[in-house]
């Protein structure tokens, strides 16, 4: 009886693994495929019988890609400058609203927070149109500002910072203005340091929301010399044609950094995400 | 001598307590201003155009409220009918695949599975890649040549239709495209759901004897109805939004069959320059969400009521 139980589990387990495997490989196919293609030379892409990895190595896609013509090069550095400046100032503003929110004590606190929370409802396409119509007035349209800019106010960070910084105990903080400490060193010196792991949550996230976006780039990039890496890839498609090796290379290069950040740190990405299903 | 020092701590008080509140306020003060300057103000804005009509040469100064006609003639607008309905069927779809798929995933997840881990990463990997690389690999695979293509042809279908070309199957070849996107992150959040089941009421079920397919339905569904109801409203809401890959893969077409919301509202501002005929469309869209908001907030504040 209890023999027969095991080897039901067993039979369970390989059954389940088997399924599951099956479904992952499905998944992750298209990225398969993407890699094989971007190692292959142009007539190989979609050879018969089909193959996933050619039997050579064809680097010189990348390197095509990269520099040259096309200069994928300059569209990192413009994704990287966007996606570090508004990251940085973006958790540093959520940091210290959060603060406020959660430790210190003002008229109108609730309020304003409860109004803060509403303004999360609104999609953010819905203010596509305004908003290029306003950065055009500021001036701000075709620059990267018009990126980094409203990325510096992330109201999902305020409200993850805030939860977060709710739960410290107030005695710590009680201690230090016993000490003579200001608010400021306390939020900076104190609470931010405990609240480590709910920041690498939000770096992490707005890592990938702004390395990832195409829509706002689409709208307020005119300019080639000022593309981020996805818009670069559209261009880069109409520009090509049919050239999907070069295609595949440069989108894996637009996947490589959230993929580093995503193996490193996979245990803050699926719980910092799985959190923070609030936006997209 | 006593009435003096009273009024003096007072003042104090008074004093300590302004200084708080000015203290409060210059924490949150930056962020408050920005989420009303890049939220709050194009909000109003919109809103204000939607009600307008614009004559563009004149600059901001040629903006005229005229009421509700942009509201009136919209649902007599083709492109907009025909969005609202692809949308709304693709809601359906998205939503039904995707809550399917992700809960057996996750039911499965949850046992003993060899090499879990890499799994639950493969799964999720789609979710974090930007969508126009997914666009780009995904017109490839649907090319002529290209492998999906060659599996139909390997399954003995003669001549395999091509599915982002054809108004029959574009819709579907989108909404299989985002399911698969979201997939991986949805069936985590079943699985944090499921972690959550007490043991002891599979403990108790099956001294009652009961199968497994009696656990899944008198145990496993009701307990997870609250992760559900959360997974269903923000798939929900996420399914409106779909702009990206349409306006990267089909540009709504062939014909209309991919038109939804979000695009329509950019391809009317930004290809037609009808900016007060898009904003009132984004104002259907806001409502729309609201609207599930709203539900949403009625639906949980009613649990926590229960409790």
């Amino acid at each position: 009886m209890k023999k027969n139980y095991y080897k039901k589990q067993r039979l369970g387990t390989v059954i389940r693994t088997v399924i599951l495997w099956g479904f992952m490989l499905l998944c992750i196919f298209p990225f398969l495929w993407m890699i094989g293609a971007s190692l292959k030379k142009e007539p190989d892409v979609f050879q018969t019988p089909f193959t996933l990895f050619p039997d050579y190595l064809y680097l010189d896609n990348y390197a095509a890609v990269w520099g040259g013509k096309y200069n994928y090069a300059q569209m990192f550095g413009n994704s990287v400058f966007v996606t570090v400046i508004s990251v940085v100032v973006a958790v540093i503003l959520c940091c210290v609203a959060g603060y406020g929110f959660a430790r210190l004590k003002f008229p109108g606190r609730n309020k304003i927070f409860i109004l803060y929370l509403a303004t999360m409802m609104i999609p953010g396409q819905l203010l596509m149109v305004p908003k290029y119509l306003m950065f055009r007035e500021m001036g701000i349209y075709n620059t990267h500002w018009s990126l980094i800019l409203p990325a510096c106010f992330s109201i999902y960070g305020v409200f993850l910072m805030r939860q977060n910084m709710q739960q410290i105990p107030e005695s710590i903080s009680e201690a230090a203005r016993i000490d003579g400490a200001n608010e400021w060193q306390i939020c900076f010196k104190l609470i931010m340091p405990l609240c480590k792991p709910a920041i690498i949550t939000l770096v992490i996230l707005l890592f990938t929301w702004q390395w990832n976006d195409y829509d706002n780039a689409l709208l307020f990039l005119q300019d080639k010399d000022l593309y981020t890496l996805p818009l670069g890839l559209t261009y880069f498609m109409d520009e090509t044609g049919l050239k999907y090796n070069l295609i595949m290379a440069a989108g894996i290069i637009t996947i490589i950094p959230i993929f580093i950040v995503f193996l490193v740190a996979q245990k803050y990405f699926i719980g910092g995400l799985t959190a923070g299903s609030v936006k997209e | 001598m006593q009435r003096g020092k009273t009024i003096s701590g007072d003042q104090a008080r008074k004093r300590r307590k302004i200084k708080n509140a000015l203290t409060g306020y210059s924490f949150i003060i930056i962020n408050v201003v920005g989420v009303f300057i890049f939220w709050v103000v194009p909000l109003i804005f919109s809103l204000i155009l939607s009600f307008s009509k614009w004559d563009q040469s004149q600059g901001l100064a040629g903006i005229k409220i005229i009421g509700f006609e942009n509201y009136v003639k919209m649902w007599s607008d083709e492109w907009f009918r025909v969005s609202l309905v692809n949308n709304i069927k693709f809601t359906v779809l998205y939503v039904v695949l995707l809550l399917v798929i992700s809960f057996f995933v996750a039911l499965f997840l949850k046992e003993k599975v060899i090499g879990k881990k890499l799994v639950q990463l493969g799964t999720y990997l789609p979710y974090v890649v930007n969508v126009v690389a997914i666009a780009a690999v995904f017109l490839a695979l649907f090319s002529r040549m290209g492998p999906i293509s060659a599996f139909f042809k390997f399954l003995g279908v003669e001549d395999p239709p091509l599915f982002l070309n054809e108004s029959k199957y574009a819709l579907y070849a989108v909404t299989v495209i985002c399911v698969w996107q979201a997939l991986g992150y949805t069936a985590m959040l079943f699985l944090a759901g499921l972690i959550n089941v007490p043991e002891d009421l599979y403990e108790a079920a099956d001294l009652d004897g009961a199968g497994w397919r009696h656990k899944l339905l008198h145990v496993t569904i009701p307990m997870l109805r609250p992760t559900t109801f959360f997974i269903t409203v923000t798939t929900l809401i996420n399914s409106f939004k779909v702009f990206g890959l349409i306006n990267i893969m089909t540009n709504g077409g062939p014909g209309t069959a991919t038109t939804m919301l979000v695009y329509n509202i950019y391809r009317t501002a930004f290809r037609f320059n009808k900016m007060e005929f898009a904003s009132a469309q984004g104002m259907v869209l806001l409502v729309v969400i609201f609207i599930i908001s709203i539900i949403q907030f009625r639906v949980q504040n009613r649990k926590y009521e229960e409790m």
